[in-house]
């Protein structure tokens, strides 16, 4: 055992494994999500001063923060959806730690986001991605790269009309597929959801929160950096916050990655 | 007739931009009397309640009959100029700035004699042997204390119209304006009623970019228009914005306002409250502390100096609305708040006007019955504020009879209010 992670502090020495951050900045300017203006709203990030080498506190220099927990890149719960408020141990204090460190499928969806910003990811593209890549393993985060982290415009990483919000996700078998088939731990997107920006629309609702969350399963949201890793290979370290009868948080997302 | 304004030139940078200074300021608890009246744009005078008597200067007894039951009553204010004068010389900085000014003794047809200033359109001609007819207004000055301004009787002449009396007021033509909200109906039609009355720049301020309102973007056509980030929750982006171009502000607009309907048991949790006070209170906090000490050190730097600020509240700001509870308190808040920047701004010359509207007819009161007021209406209400010399504007009708209820009995409002 002391051999595997002193082999790890090797590679990590070396640069045989890379760590790449998937993480974007927790900023003011990040965008939240947008729900009708009637229904409780999820509190953007925001940072206060308490003091700045200042009279305040001559020495030193810190902030207060707050924020939604479905903030900036976040991780959800269980419990976050209706289908998963009654699975054992499905908040962000009571998860199993051993679910924080988990292989990374990586489904480059960048081209067709691209062409349709309402692009969704079939059963069909599953099974031509593991046609080149292999099985999905049980317990894998599932990573939908649409390279959309790459919008640093807000309004287009938003990208909202007058009918909602047009971003990508999977479509209602998609999910089925990936909970009952292929028993992944989670799917993960770079957009402000796991569900595609019109799923409002889908049966059910919100197939991914609806299908995962009651499976048991997490997302990840937000994600960046998904165009550096490899398809198959990459370990992704994803711990949430713990917050008591926490629903999600944001997180710092790390991915390990074998050179090339 | 008065001087046509020109448009300014720009500003000399070679030249010490001049501090502030103020008109005399001290007055008598009594004497306030006049300010009361005139921060809602009215003149009035103490009328004895046993005799009859209409008297001035404020006292603590009537002069004519020692009785101490002196109540303010509105005034028309007309009477027979007497006599002019020109003032040359000044020991007061503010005057001493400003000479030379004009000053005239009316004496009013409810029977005072009053010492006034004199509009530039009571013409030197119109004086002669014989009187001529005049109207008396009480204004603000720059220091916001009332003083008596005699203006023709007959027409509408503006306080804006006279280069020297222009001072007392915070006309917005000419002047550069941020508007703090531009998205909502009514920062829309304000940004539309200051463009309407010349104002020469108006920055737009508008949070969450990727929310589109409609009719926002048509703002955009307006020459005078420039959009900028802003939303009052980021302490950062506040104060970016006022690092940018707080130091040419001349008049301030917070239209920036959070409403949601509830009581206090309608909804669980404070999370709606919060939001709320987070715009409605901490946002004037942020907008006070990065733009206000920048406003205040500009208040006499030339023809478009900072002058104003103005603070869109509402009228349950005075007595809480049970159905809009937590509104109401926020607002209350603001309206407290408003009231220490009122007095940090003083020292500038910066009028800080507040703004009590009855329900707004938007989709907030969706429910509620008329009349609403209109975004236009109430727009055009802080316009025709700016272009006066008032400080509280409560325009609309729910407004003025809230207000006419209130000052007569608080208690009485309240305990209405929970019907």
């Amino acid at each position: 055992m002391t051999d595997i992670l002193s082999a790890l502090v090797t590679a990590l020495g070396t640069g045989a494994v890379r760590i790449i951050d998937l993480t974007h900045t927790l900023s003011p300017d990040f965008p939240a999500i947008v729900l009708p203006p009637e229904v409780g709203q999820c509190r953007p990030f925001r940072i206060e001063e308490a003091s700045r080498y200042d009279e305040r506190g001559p020495a030193w220099y810190w902030n207060n923060v707050s924020f939604g927990e479905h903030t900036g890149t976040h991780f959800d719960a269980p419990i976050h959806w209706i289908s998963g408020r009654d699975l054992p141990n499905n908040a962000t204090d009571t998860l199993p730690p051993a679910h924080f460190i988990a292989p990374a499928c990586v489904i480059d969806c960048s081209a067709e986001a691209e062409r349709d910003a309402d692009f969704l990811l079939t059963v069909a593209h599953l099974k031509a991605w593991e046609a080149a890549n292999g099985t999905i393993p049980a317990g894998a985060w599932v990573l939908m790269r649409t390279d959309w982290s790459k919008r640093t415009d807000p309004v287009a990483f938003q990208n909202l009309d007058e009918t909602g919000q047009h971003t990508p996700g999977p479509d209602p078998a998609c999910v089925r597929f990936l909970v009952d088939e292929r028993n992944v731990i989670g799917f993960g997107t770079e957009t402000i959801g796991t569900d595609a920006g019109q799923a409002a629309h889908f049966t059910p609702p919100y197939p991914c929160h609806s299908y995962m969350h009651g499976a048991g399963r997490y997302g990840l949201q937000c994600l960046a950096n998904l165009d550096l890793l490899p398809p198959t290979g990459a370990l992704l370290i994803a711990a949430p916050l713990k917050i008591q009868q926490g629903s999600g948080s944001p997180l710092r997302v790390l991915a390990l990655v074998p050179a090339a | 007739m008065s001087d046509v304004l020109k448009r300014p030139k720009r500003k000399n940078p070679v030249l010490r931009s001049r501090a502030p200074t103020l008109p005399p300021l001290t007055r008598s608890r009594v004497a306030h009397g006049l300010t009361a009246a005139a921060a809602r744009g009215a003149f009035a005078l103490q009328v004895c309640a046993e005799c009859g008597t209409v008297q001035y200067p404020p006292r603590e007894a009537c002069r004519q009959c020692l009785s101490t039951r002196l109540p303010w009553r509105d005034q028309d204010g007309h009477g027979q100029l007497l006599s002019a004068t020109v003032l040359r010389h000044a020991q007061e900085l503010f005057f001493r700035e400003r000479v030379p000014w004009r000053l005239g003794l009316v004496q009013l047809d409810v029977g005072p004699t009053v010492v006034t200033h004199l509009h530039a359109d009571v013409m030197p001609a119109d004086l002669g042997d014989a009187p001529c007819r005049v109207r008396v207004t009480a204004a603000l000055d720059r220091a916001g204390e009332a003083v008596l301004v005699a203006v023709p009787a007959t027409g509408t002449p503006k306080l804006a119209d006279d280069p020297k009396l222009r001072d007392m007021t915070c006309d917005v033509r000419f002047r550069k304006v941020l508007v703090t909200d531009g998205k909502s109906s009514v920062g829309q039609a304000v940004v539309r009623a200051v463009v309407e009355a010349g104002a020469d720049l108006v920055w737009v301020g508008a949070a969450e970019p990727w929310k589109k309102m409609p009719g926002f973007d048509a703002l955009r056509e307006l020459r005078q228009v420039t959009v900028m980030t802003l939303d009052l929750t980021d302490s950062r982006s506040v104060r970016e914005l006022a690092a940018e171009i707080g130091f040419k502000v001349d008049i301030l607009i917070n239209t920036a306002d959070y409403h949601r309907t509830f009581g206090i048991a309608a909804r669980k949790g404070v999370e709606d409250a919060h939001s709320e006070m987070e715009v409605n209170y901490f946002g004037l906090l942020r907008l006070a502390q990065e733009f206000g000490p920048v406003m205040k050190a500009r208040g006499a730097d030339g023809q478009s100096s900072a002058v104003a600020w103005v603070n869109l509240l509402s009228i349950y700001a005075l007595s809480n609305f049970p159905p809009h509870g937590t509104y109401s308190a926020s607002k209350a808040a603001a309206l407290s708040l408003s009231q220490a920047l009122r007095a940090e701004l003083k020292g500038g010359g910066v009028r800080v006007i507040n703004v009590f509207p009855g329900p707004i007819d938007d989709e907030w009161n969706q429910l509620l019955l008329p009349p609403k007021i209109t975004p236009a209406a109430l727009a055009a209400a802080i316009v025709s504020t700016l272009a006066g010399s008032a400080e509280d504007v409560y325009p609309g009708d729910v407004a003025q009879e809230w207000l006419a209820r209130f000052t007569d009995n608080p208690k009485a409002l309240e305990r209405e209010l929970t019907q």
